[in-house]
C-alpha cells in the first residue's frame, strides 16, 4: 500500500465526488469570499492559519492515491470486499449470526432520516427516535427484569466496565475487590483487567459456580450469564452472597436467552449488561452493535450514558427528552460518573425494532429454535461420539478434541468458523441463521467414524434447568404486539422518522459536531455481507479484504494528522481520548516516571477530556483562558512550573473549542515538552485543519479523531461513533492491543499495527462495519479534495460570521481577524436588552425549518455555528435570512410590542395542531407563529412553506421530567 | 423565620441560621436562580460528622450541578426530606421551606452577614 506514491492533482474544479461534496460551487466561493473580505481561499486560510503551524509544499510522496470516482471506489471496494470469506458463524462469545428483517435493513440502516440524525439535543425535532429509544429501554428492562435501562452503551466489554464502576460509585464497601466470573467473555476480561488496573481496582477472578463467592470484602462480583463456556447456572447464591457484604451484583446476560431464563432481576442481580447485536444488527467484524445497562430501583442515578424520559410540553402533552443530563460529564467534567458521552442510538433502534417486529412470543420462538438446534447438535454429537462437556447450555457447548487447531482447520475447510477455547477444547455456538445442514457437518467433523448415529435422538428444551425457566412477563406493552406484519412495520418506521429533523430535511449548523454529508456511496458497502457478516474473531485468512482496508486507512489517517501509527479500536471519541491518556501514562511508567499523572486541561476544554483523564488515572489541574479564549500562557507555564515532576500532560482542542486557530499553539506544546510532559490534542475540530496544518507537526504526541466528525461516518442520531486515536512512534507501544486481534503480536517489537496497551474495545478494530465510509470518503475526496473541504467549511463559517455579526456579536475570532470552521454568536446583549432567550432562538428556528446550533457551549448565553462545507450558499443564506428575521422579532419584544412571555420566540415551536386549535389568544398571528419565512421569495419560499417541516410537540418541560423520572414506555392512555 | 438580614452567609453562597448549637443551611435566593430549576437534592445522612469546607451533597438542575459545601463543623442532625419528592422547593421558597440540613455544631466559623454577601453577589 505504501507503493502508492502518487502525487495529488490539483483539478482547479475539484474532482467528480468533491463537486458532489462540497456544497459551494466556485462562484459561490467568490461571492463568499468577497463578503468575507479575502481574495481567494489560500488568501483566507492564510491569513486564519497561522504561519508557524501551516503545511509547506513538498515533494514527499502521499499515501493517500489521487481522487477516484464514485464507480471507481465502489469498484475498489468490491475486490476488497472479494478479498474476504464469510462462513457459518459458531464462534459465539457474544457475537451471533442474526437475521436483520428486511424492512429494518431498508427503512432504519439504509435510510438517511435516520442515520444523518443528531443526538437527541433538541427533543422537540427529536420525537420519532426518542421513541424508538425508549421501545429500547423497555426492552431491556423487561428482558433483564430491572427497572431502568438506559439508551445504549458502545459494546458489552465497556458496559462491563461501567457496570463496575458503578459498583464501586453505589457499594458501601470500602474495598478495591471486584470479583470477576471466570466464565466471562474473553474480551470482556481482558478490557476489564486494563480498566481495572489504571483506577486502582483489584480484579479477583473466580469459578463461582464451583466455588461460590470467595471470601473477603469485595464491592461487587461479575456473573457471565449464561457463560462464555455456553454453560447455565443459577448465580442466585452468588449473588445474595455478594450482596449480604455490600456489595452490587452485575449480571451480564444475553438477551436472546432471557426470554426462556430467569431474568438477572429475578435472580437479585443490581445491575443488568451486555449486548443486543443478535436483535438484528449485523456483527460487521466487531460492530457497530448497541450494548446495554440496566438497573434496579435506586440506581437510576448512577447510570452512565444517555437515558431517554418521558416529560410533557407546553401544552402538557406526553413528551420525550433525554433526562438527567446533569449526570453527563459536560456537566460534571471530572467528577461524571462516566466519560461516555454517546450511545449506539442507530443500532440500539434496530434492535428494538426486532423486538417490536418480532413481538414477545416472536423473541420467544426464535429463542426455543436456537436453544432446540444447540440441543439436536448436542444430542447427535454425543450419539456419534463426540466429546460433548456435560451440563445445561442455552445455544454454546464445549467439545473436548485431540487438536483444537485440527479441529479448526477442518471445519473451516468445512465452511465453519469455530472457537478455539483452548489447545484441545472448541466451542460452537447456534444462533436463527444456523441451518440444519450445519449440524450433519458437525457430526461428520467431531463424530468418531467407527460409531454408528442411532436411529432416533431426541432433543428439546429439557436441557435448561426447570428452577431457571422465565416465569415473569416480558415486553407486554402494546407497541411489542402491534406492528408484526411488513405493512405496519414499514408505516411505524415512516411515522417515527416523519417526527424527527435529520440531514435530509435541511442543515444541522451544530457547532464542534460537524453535521456534513454522509455520501450515498459511502455508506453502500456497509450492509454488504462481506463485511456484515464477518465474526469479530475469524481467523485472519478470511477477513484479509478488511484488514487491507483497515490497513490504508490508518496509514491515510496518520499522514493527514501527521503521526507514525493509528489505532481505529476506540468505537467513539471518548474512547479514543481514553486510549490516548492510557498510551501517555503508559509511556510515563515504562520510563519509571509513575509520579507523572497530572493532566492540565484549559477551562475551555469539552468536559469530556477531564473525565477521561480521571478514567484514565490522571489528576485534572484546569488551566484559565484569557478573554480572547486562548490558553492563558501565564497561567500555563505557572501550572507547569507548580506540577513539573508531576506533569503528565496537556489537553488541548485545536482549533480551540472557541472555534479558533490559536497563533500561540507552538509555544503552548514546546512549554509542556520542556517540562516533560505529552501533549494530546483533542480531534473534534480537525475539520478545520485537514491540508492545512497537522497535528503531529506542532506538537501533539497523540490525538483521537471523529470519524464521525470529519470522515462522514453519519451520527446515527446518537451513535455509532469511531474515535481512532493516532500517536507518534514513541507512544505507539501504548495503543490499545487486543488479545484476539487478527493481526499484530503483542509482544512482538513495534511494527505499525502491533500495539502493546490494553485494549479499550470489545472487538479488535472497534467498529469495522462502517469503516467503509471513512475509507470511500477519503479515497473519493484525494489529498486537495481533503483541503478543498477544510478550506470550503472554513469560508462557510467565516461568511456567516461576517453575515451575521450585526445582529449577534461574534465572540471570539483568531489574531487574522478570522474564525475557524465554527463561531460562537453571542446572545447575551441581545437577552439583556429583550428577555429573548438562547432557547427561544433555538425552538424559533424549528419553525423555520432548522435544526439549532450548539447551545450554551462552550460559553453559556451563545450559539455556536458549523455550517461545514456541504452546505451550498442557498442553504447558507436561509440559515443567515432565519437568523436576522428571528433578530428582528427580538427587538420587536424588546420594544414592548410583544410581551416577553408572550411572544413567537418564546411560543416555539408552534405545532400543527397548536396554530390550527379554534381557540388562538396569542399576540401574534398564526402566520407568525408558523410561516416565519413568508416574506421569503422564489421557489425557495414555494419548497419552505409546502415543504414545512412541523415539531410534533411544543416546548418541553425539562425540570418535570427530571423530577418525575419515567424512562420506559408510557401506557397508552398517557396518549389519550 | 429568621429575618436574612439577621442570617450568616458564606462565599459559596449558603445561608446558615444558628439557633443555640443547631445550623439550620440553606442555599440562597441567588444560587438557586443561578442553578436553575432545580430538579434533585442530595444530602448527608442524619448522623454524619461533617467539616467545614467539605462537600457534603449536591443540588442538580436540569442543566447544571451545585455542591453542597458544609459551612460549619459538627453533626448532621435533620435533613430536609421533603426535597426527595418536592426539589423544586429550593427555587420557590429557598430561605423557608427550601431548607437543607441542621447541623449541631460546637463553634460557629466566622461567616459573611448581610451586607458582605449583597456586596459578593454585587446586590447591594
Amino acid at each position: 500500500m505504501t507503493d502508492i506514491a502518487v502525487r495529488p492533482t490539483t483539478t482547479g474544479a475539484g474532482s467528480g465526488f468533491q463537486r458532489r461534496h462540497i456544497g459551494t460551487a466556485p462562484e459561490a466561493q467568490r461571492e463568499m469570499l468577497a463578503a468575507v473580505g479575502a481574495d481567494s481561499l489560500d488568501d483566507l486560510l492564510g491569513r486564519a492559519v497561522p504561519e508557524a503551524i501551516a503545511i509547506r509544499p513538498d515533494d514527499r510522496p502521499s499515501v493517500i492515491p489521487p481522487a477516484a470516482t464514485e464507480r471507481q471506489a465502489i469498484a475498489e471496494l468490491r475486490a476488497l470486499a472479494a478479498k474476504n470469506t464469510v462462513r457459518t458463524p459458531l464462534i459465539g462469545l457474544g457475537y451471533s449470526g442474526t437475521v436483520t428483517p428486511a424492512v429494518i435493513q431498508r427503512n432504519v440502516l439504509e435510510n438517511p432520516s435516520w442515520y444523518t440524525a443528531y443526538t437527541p439535543y433538541q427533543p422537540e425535532i427529536s420525537q420519532g427516535r426518542l421513541e424508538a429509544l425508549i421501545n429500547f429501554q423497555t426492552m431491556v428492562a423487561d428482558l433483564t427484569g430491572l427497572t431502568t435501562a438506559n439508551a445504549s452503551m458502545l459494546d458489552e466489554a465497556t458496559a462491563v466496565v461501567e457496570g463496575m464502576l458503578l459498583a464501586r460509585r453505589a457499594s458501601k464497601a470500602r474495598t478495591a475487590r471486584f470479583v470477576v466470573d471466570a466464565d466471562a467473555l474473553p474480551q470482556t476480561l481482558a478490557v476489564l483487567r486494563g480498566r481495572a488496573e489504571t483506577v486502582g481496582i483489584e480484579l479477583v477472578q473466580a469459578d463461582l459456580e464451583a466455588d461460590g463467592l470467595p471470601e473477603g470484602d469485595l464491592f461487587g462480583v461479575l456473573v457471565q450469564y449464561p457463560g462464555a463456556s455456553g454453560r447455565v447456572w443459577d448465580p442466585s447464591d452468588v449473588i445474595a452472597a455478594a450482596k449480604s457484604r455490600g456489595a452490587l451484583a452485575v449480571v451480564a446476560a444475553d438477551l436472546l436467552a432471557m426470554t426462556l431464563l430467569a431474568a438477572p432481576g429475578d435472580l437479585g442481580a443490581d445491575v443488568a449488561v451486555g449486548t443486543s447485536q443478535r436483535f438484528g444488527v449485523p456483527m460487521a467484524f466487531g460492530g457497530p452493535h448497541a450494548g446495554y445497562m440496566a438497573v434496579r430501583k435506586g440506581l437510576e442515578r448512577q447510570l452512565p450514558g444517555r437515558l431517554v424520559g418521558l416529560s410533557v410540553d407546553a401544552e402538557g402533552a406526553p413528551a420525550y427528552r433525554l433526562s438527567l443530563q446533569a449526570r453527563e460529564q459536560h456537566i460534571r467534567r471530572e467528577k461524571a460518573t462516566s466519560n461516555i458521552c454517546t450511545a449506539q442510538v442507530l443500532l440500539a433502534v434496530m434492535a428494538s425494532m426486532y423486538a417490536v417486529y418480532h413481538g414477545p412470543a416472536g423473541l420467544k420462538r426464535i429463542a426455543e429454535d436456537v436453544h432446540a438446534t444447540a440441543s439436536r447438535a448436542a444430542s447427535l454429537l454425543r450419539a456419534a461420539g463426540a466429546r460433548v462437556r456435560e451440563g445445561a447450555f442455552f445455544d454454546t457447548v464445549l467439545v473436548d478434541v485431540d487438536d483444537a487447531d485440527v479441529v479448526l482447520a477442518a471445519a473451516r475447510e468445512q465452511g465453519l468458523w469455530l472457537r478455539r477455547a483452548d489447545a484441545t477444547t472448541v466451542g460452537i455456538a447456534f444462533d436463527e441463521t444456523t441451518g440444519d445442514g450445519v449440524v450433519d457437518v458437525l457430526v461428520r467433523l467431531l463424530g468418531r467414524p467407527h460409531d454408528t448415529p442411532p436411529a432416533f435422538v431426541a432433543g428439546g428444551a429439557a436441557t435448561l434447568p426447570v428452577p431457571l425457566l422465565r416465569t415473569s412477563e416480558y415486553l407486554t406493552h402494546p407497541v411489542f404486539s402491534s406492528f408484526h406484519s411488513e405493512t405496519g412495520m414499514m408505516r411505524y418506521l415512516k411515522y417515527l422518522a416523519d417526527l424527527d429533523y435529520a440531514l435530509d430535511r435541511g442543515m444541522i449548523p451544530l457547532g464542534s459536531c460537524t453535521m456534513k454529508l454522509n455520501a450515498a456511496t459511502e455508506m453502500a458497502a456497509v450492509t454488504w455481507p462481506e463485511f456484515a457478516d464477518l465474526h469479530p474473531f475469524a481467523p485472519a485468512e478470511d477477513v484479509a479484504g478488511s484488514l487491507e482496508l483497515i490497513g490504508q486507512l490508518e496509514a491515510w489517517l496518520a499522514e493527514l494528522t501527521g503521526y507514525e501509527a493509528v489505532s481505529l479500536q476506540p468505537n467513539a471519541g471518548s474512547q479514543g481520548e481514553l486510549a490516548g491518556l492510557l498510551a501517555i501514562r503508559g509511556y510515563h511508567r515504562a520510563n519509571g516516571d509513575e509520579q507523572r499523572t497530572v493532566c492540565l486541561i484549559p477551562s475551555s476544554a469539552h468536559g469530556t477530556n477531564a473525565a477521561s483523564a480521571v478514567l484514565a488515572g490522571l489528576s485534572v489541574v484546569v488551566v484559565a483562558c484569557d478573554e480572547l479564549g486562548n490558553v492563558d500562557l501565564a497561567d500555563l507555564r505557572a501550572k507547569i512550573a507548580q506540577h513539573a515532576d508531576s506533569l503528565a500532560a496537556l489537553m488541548i482542542t485545536y482549533p480551540s473549542t472557541h472555534g479558533v486557530y490559536e497563533h500561540e499553539v507552538r509555544a503552548v506544546t514546546d512549554a509542556v515538552h520542556a517540562a516533560g510532559g505529552q501533549v494530546y490534542i483533542d480531534g473534534a475540530n480537525l475539520n478545520a485543519l485537514l491540508g492545512r496544518a497537522r497535528f503531529g507537526d506542532f506538537g501533539g504526541d497523540v490525538s483521537h479523531l471523529n470519524l464521525h466528525k470529519t470522515f462522514c461516518i453519519p451520527h446515527g442520531g446518537g451513535g455509532p461513533g469511531v474515535g481512532p486515536v493516532a500517536a507518534k512512534a514513541h507512544l505507539a507501544p501504548h495503543l490499545p492491543s487486543h488479545p484476539m486481534a487478527q493481526r499484530g503480536d503483542p509482544r512482538a517489537p513495534f511494527e505499525p499495527g502491533r500495539f502493546g496497551g490494553s485494549p479499550v474495545s470489545a472487538a479488535p478494530f472497534g467498529s469495522p462495519g462502517i469503516l467503509p465510509i471513512s475509507w470511500a470518503y477519503v479515497r473519493m475526496m484525494g489529498a486537495d479534495g481533503l483541503q478543498a473541504a477544510t478550506d470550503a467549511a472554513v469560508l462557510a463559517a467565516n461568511y456567516v460570521a461576517v453575515r451575521l455579526q450585526d445582529a449577534f456579536p461574534v465572540l471570539y475570532r483568531g489574531d487574522g481577524g478570522f474564525v475557524a470552521h465554527e463561531c460562537i454568536l453571542d446572545l447575551r446583549p441581545m437577552t439583556e436588552a429583550t428577555g429573548v432567550t438562547v432557547d427561544d432562538v433555538a425552538k424559533r428556528l424549528v419553525d423555520h425549518g432548522f435544526h439549532a446550533p450548539t447551545m450554551s457551549f462552550p460559553v453559556p448565553g451563545t450559539l455556536m455555528v458549523e455550517p461545514t462545507e456541504s452546505e451550498d450558499l442557498g442553504e447558507i443564506d436561509r440559515f443567515v435570512t432565519a437568523m436576522l428575521a428571528i433578530r428582528a422579532e427580538a427587538d420587536r419584544v424588546g420594544a414592548g410590542e410583544w410581551p416577553v412571555d408572550d411572544n413567537p420566540l418564546r411560543g416555539a415551536p408552534h405545532t400543527a395542531h397548536a396554530v390550527s386549535s379554534s381557540t388562538w389568544d396569542r399576540p401574534y398571528s398564526r402566520e407568525i407563529a408558523a410561516y416565519p419565512f413568508e416574506a421569503a421569495a422564489g421557489a425557495g419560499r414555494q419548497r419552505a412553506v409546502r415543504g414545512k417541516y412541523w415539531p410534533p410537540v411544543r416546548r418541553i418541560d425539562q425540570a418535570y421530567g427530571d423530577r418525575n423520572l419515567v424512562c420506559a414506555c408510557p401506557p397508552p392512555e398517557a396518549f389519550a | 423565620m429568621t429575618a436574612l438580614e439577621d442570617l450568616k452567609y458564606t462565599a459559596e453562597h449558603e445561608w446558615v441560621d444558628a439557633d443555640g448549637d443547631v445550623a439550620t443551611v440553606g442555599v440562597t435566593a441567588y444560587a438557586a436562580a443561578q442553578l436553575g430549576d432545580i430538579v434533585y437534592v442530595d444530602l448527608p445522612a442524619v448522623g454524619d460528622e461533617v467539616t467545614a469546607g467539605q462537600t457534603v451533597g449536591e443540588l442538580e438542575s436540569t442543566k447544571s450541578v451545585g455542591e453542597l459545601f458544609c459551612p460549619v463543623s459538627g453533626e448532621v442532625v435533620e435533613v430536609n426530606e421533603a426535597l426527595s419528592s418536592s426539589p423544586e422547593v429550593v427555587n420557590s421558597d429557598p430561605f423557608g421551606e427550601g431548607w437543607l440540613m441542621r447541623v449541631r455544631f460546637t463553634e460557629l466559623p466566622d461567616l459573611l452577614d448581610h451586607d458582605a454577601y449583597d456586596a459578593l453577589t454585587g446586590a447591594a
